[in-house]
């Protein structure tokens, strides 16, 4: 695939996807963005500053970009547990986010979801979901409200490999697909469900391939392309938009860190890591293609990283300072 | 009962205020009612449309609101349940089916961790406002899988309100009231009172969540009960009355929210409480009753230990003397009222 993907340049697709050298420049930047939260909250963790877990995305950032910059940002989405970088590059406040993460009262779910748990309704993101697959159906209900309300929106569900061996899934698909809702499945697949590799636990790969079984058209792609994702997605929305029902995109990715606080990395090698790490990192793919092309040089490359890590600090200044929840409100929002 | 119209009119009158309908064709009213009246109602669920439900409540809603609104669904409880949360968090008043509250069990992740919690972990950003219709209860030969009593299992997830109507004006009253709440309201229908009849006033009335119905007043004994077992409790009242005990009997309505000041004003009033509930014993909400009993000012005017009578802690049995052995019956409960009378425990 990358060598096919090779014989055009990268000036070439911009071209031909429409795409201008700032909204190039602009994904690089929400991808800095997204690894430059990662690697703080690694970092805060370590500094004992996170009260409870987080799922980090490092190394997937390239299939958030990809989705939302190919869809609309009123879209509605419906996240898994990893998804600091949906919400990022849905244009999520990030201090809002990291307040969130540090478990504060400013934070989009006033301190009481964590990393797990950021929602921000306004714009129409639906929220994380510590339960894998959790989320799946109720892009079944988001996609009949959005027929009920005749909304221009389509529903983005995203979910992981671990959650295609849900029951959820399969019954899901089979609803989306029987009622031509307007929902587009992601697939992102990271390898791993925790520390089980799916080529262990599902007995027919590609996972995408299962869409076909529910008459759902469905792509597997590299999900570390930064434009593969892209144009992928684009292409799949318009479908979705002119009423052609679900379709299913898996994008194969990587997770740079753990799986979560807890991960000690036992069920895979650092040779693997590192592999993936140095030749298939979504960012320095990115990057050098940018370079090479003439549209980004390294300094500026180097400034907007900077620019990125700013943002985020300034983040932390922010969440640091907000106020924890006062514990007499403890009982609040239970019900509406 | 509370929150009935007043009853100083003709006979005659009466009757056309208040025509006698079944439990049943009150919930159907309630949600062709609703339907009527707010266009972001519809249901889902399994064999709701032609065949009207594995109980008939829907029957004749298809030909009138149409399959974008009466969703006929595959066999896939959990994601009707998720389909219902989706739906909700986009404004939309869905009413989830589910044919058997048995079922219920494979949706406890829809209706726990996802439509419970959200309105809470989203900081009260999210608001989830869904009924899960779910008929449950023995007594109608159906066996382990089909006739449970499970509404202690949903009381004890914060964020879902229960309910467990006893009676058709109860069933209308409280649907209307549950489908407009805001929040996940699991709403549990007892299978063997679809049929049972009562009188219910025409066009829209609502009953309010967290209001006891004191269903029969009295100055002995408490019961405190919910569904089916009110009417055996009521039918053992009467018949006590004859002898001069009067058992007032106190019907919580909505198991969450609960009235407690209700059940503690009887108790202080009676000074002696019987719970009874179909539900299994263990851990079974009259446990609950008995604490919040225990913990008040009631206390101090118990003559006598407080009891309970509930479902045996076994799955329901096929055979029908079996299965009536499973859960009290009216002499059940006519025993244990005269052994507290007595003193015998």
């Amino acid at each position: 695939m990358e060598k096919a993907e090779k014989k055009e340049t990268l000036k070439d697709k911009a071209v031909r996807l429409k795409l201008s050298t700032e909204q190039l420049i602009d994904m690089y930047r929400t991808m800095q963005l997204i690894r430059q939260f990662e690697l703080m909250a690694d970092k805060l963790y370590a500094l004992g500053k996170v009260h409870g877990t987080m799922h980090l995305s490092a190394g997937q950032e390239a299939v958030a970009v990809g989705i939302s910059r190919a869809t609309r940002l009123d879209d509605y989405l419906i996240n898994h547990h990893r998804g600091h970088g949906h919400f990022i590059s849905k244009k999520a406040d990030i201090n809002l986010m990291m307040a969130e993460f540090l478990g504060k009262e400013a934070g989009y779910c006033k301190g009481r979801g964590g990393s797990m748990h950021i929602a921000d309704f306004s714009s129409n993101n639906l929220g994380a979901n510590g339960i894998v697959g959790g989320g799946i159906p109720h892009s079944l209900g988001v996609g009949l409200a959005i027929q009920m309300q005749n909304k221009e929106q389509i529903c983005i569900s995203i979910f992981g490999d671990g959650a295609s061996n849900e029951g959820v899934f399969h019954e899901t698909l089979n609803m989306a697909a029987l009622w031509k809702l307007p929902v587009l499945y992601i697939c992102e697949n990271n390898k791993y469900g925790m520390s089980m590799d799916i080529e262990r636990v599902s007995a027919k790969l590609p996972i995408a391939q299962r869409a076909e079984g529910y008459g759902i058209p469905w792509y597997y792609i590299d999900g570390n392309d930064l434009l593969t994702v892209y144009e992928t997605t684009r292409d799949a929305v318009a479908k979705i938009r002119s009423g052609e029902g679900p379709v299913f995109i898996e994008t194969q990715t990587y997770r740079h860190f753990g799986h979560s606080k807890s991960d000690r990395n036992l069920y895979r090698t650092k040779e693997e890591i590192e592999n993936w790490k140095t030749t298939k990192d979504p960012i320095r793919l990115f990057g050098n293609q940018l370079n090479e092309s003439g549209l980004l040089s390294l300094e500026d490359a180097e400034r907007i990283e900077q620019e990125a890590l700013s943002i985020i600090e300034a983040a932390v200044v922010f969440a640091e300072s907000s106020p924890d929840p006062d514990p007499s409100t403890v009982m609040e929002y239970v019900y509406a | 009962m509370q929150n009935r119209p007043p009853t100083q009119i003709l006979p005659q009158l009466w009757s056309m205020y208040m025509p006698e309908i079944t439990y049943l064709e009150a919930i159907r009213a309630a949600l062709w009612e609703e339907m009527k009246r707010d266009e972001r109602v519809f249901i889902i669920g399994e064999d709701i449309g032609r065949y009207g439900g594995a109980f008939g409540v829907t029957h004749g809603m298809l030909d009138e609101f149409g399959e974008k609104r009466i969703i006929e669904t595959p066999i896939s409880e959990p994601s009707i349940i998720g389909a219902a949360v989706g739906a909700a968090l986009l404004g939309m008043r869905p009413i989830a089916e589910i044919m058997f509250m048995d079922f219920t069990l494979l949706t406890l992740d829809q209706i726990g961790n996802q439509a419970a919690k959200m309105h809470f972990m989203f900081g009260g950003k999210a608001t989830v406002p869904m009924v899960v219709r779910m008929p449950g209860g023995s007594g109608a030969g159906a066996a382990a899988q089909h006739s449970q009593s499970l509404e202690t299992l949903l009381m004890h997830l914060p964020g879902l309100k229960v309910v467990t109507p006893s009676t058709p004006y109860d069933a209308k009253g409280l649907l209307l009231t549950a489908i407009r709440d805001p929040n996940p309201v699991c709403f549990i229908e007892h299978k063997m009172l679809y049929k049972t009849k009562g009188e219910v006033p025409e066009g829209e009335y609502t009953i309010p969540f967290g209001v006891a119905d004191i269903k029969r007043p009295g100055t002995d004994l408490t019961i405190v009960s919910n569904g089916i077992m009110i009417h055996k409790s009521i039918a053992v009242a009467n018949r006590l009355a004859q002898e001069g005990i009067e058992v007032e009997i106190i019907d919580p309505r909505t198991m969450v929210p609960l009235d407690t000041k209700t059940i503690i004003d009887s108790v202080t009033k009676t000074g002696k409480l019987l719970v009874v509930h179909e539900a299994c014993e263990t851990a079974g909400w009259a446990g609950e009753i008995m604490a919040v009993v225990s913990s008040s000012r009631a206390f101090d005017y118990l003559d006598a230990p407080m009891r309970r009578l509930t479902g045996k802690n076994i799955p329901i049995p096929y055979n029908r003397i079996l299965e009536r052995a499973a859960v009290p019956q009216e002499e059940d409960i006519e025993r244990e009222i005269r052994a507290i009378l007595k003193g015998e425990y």
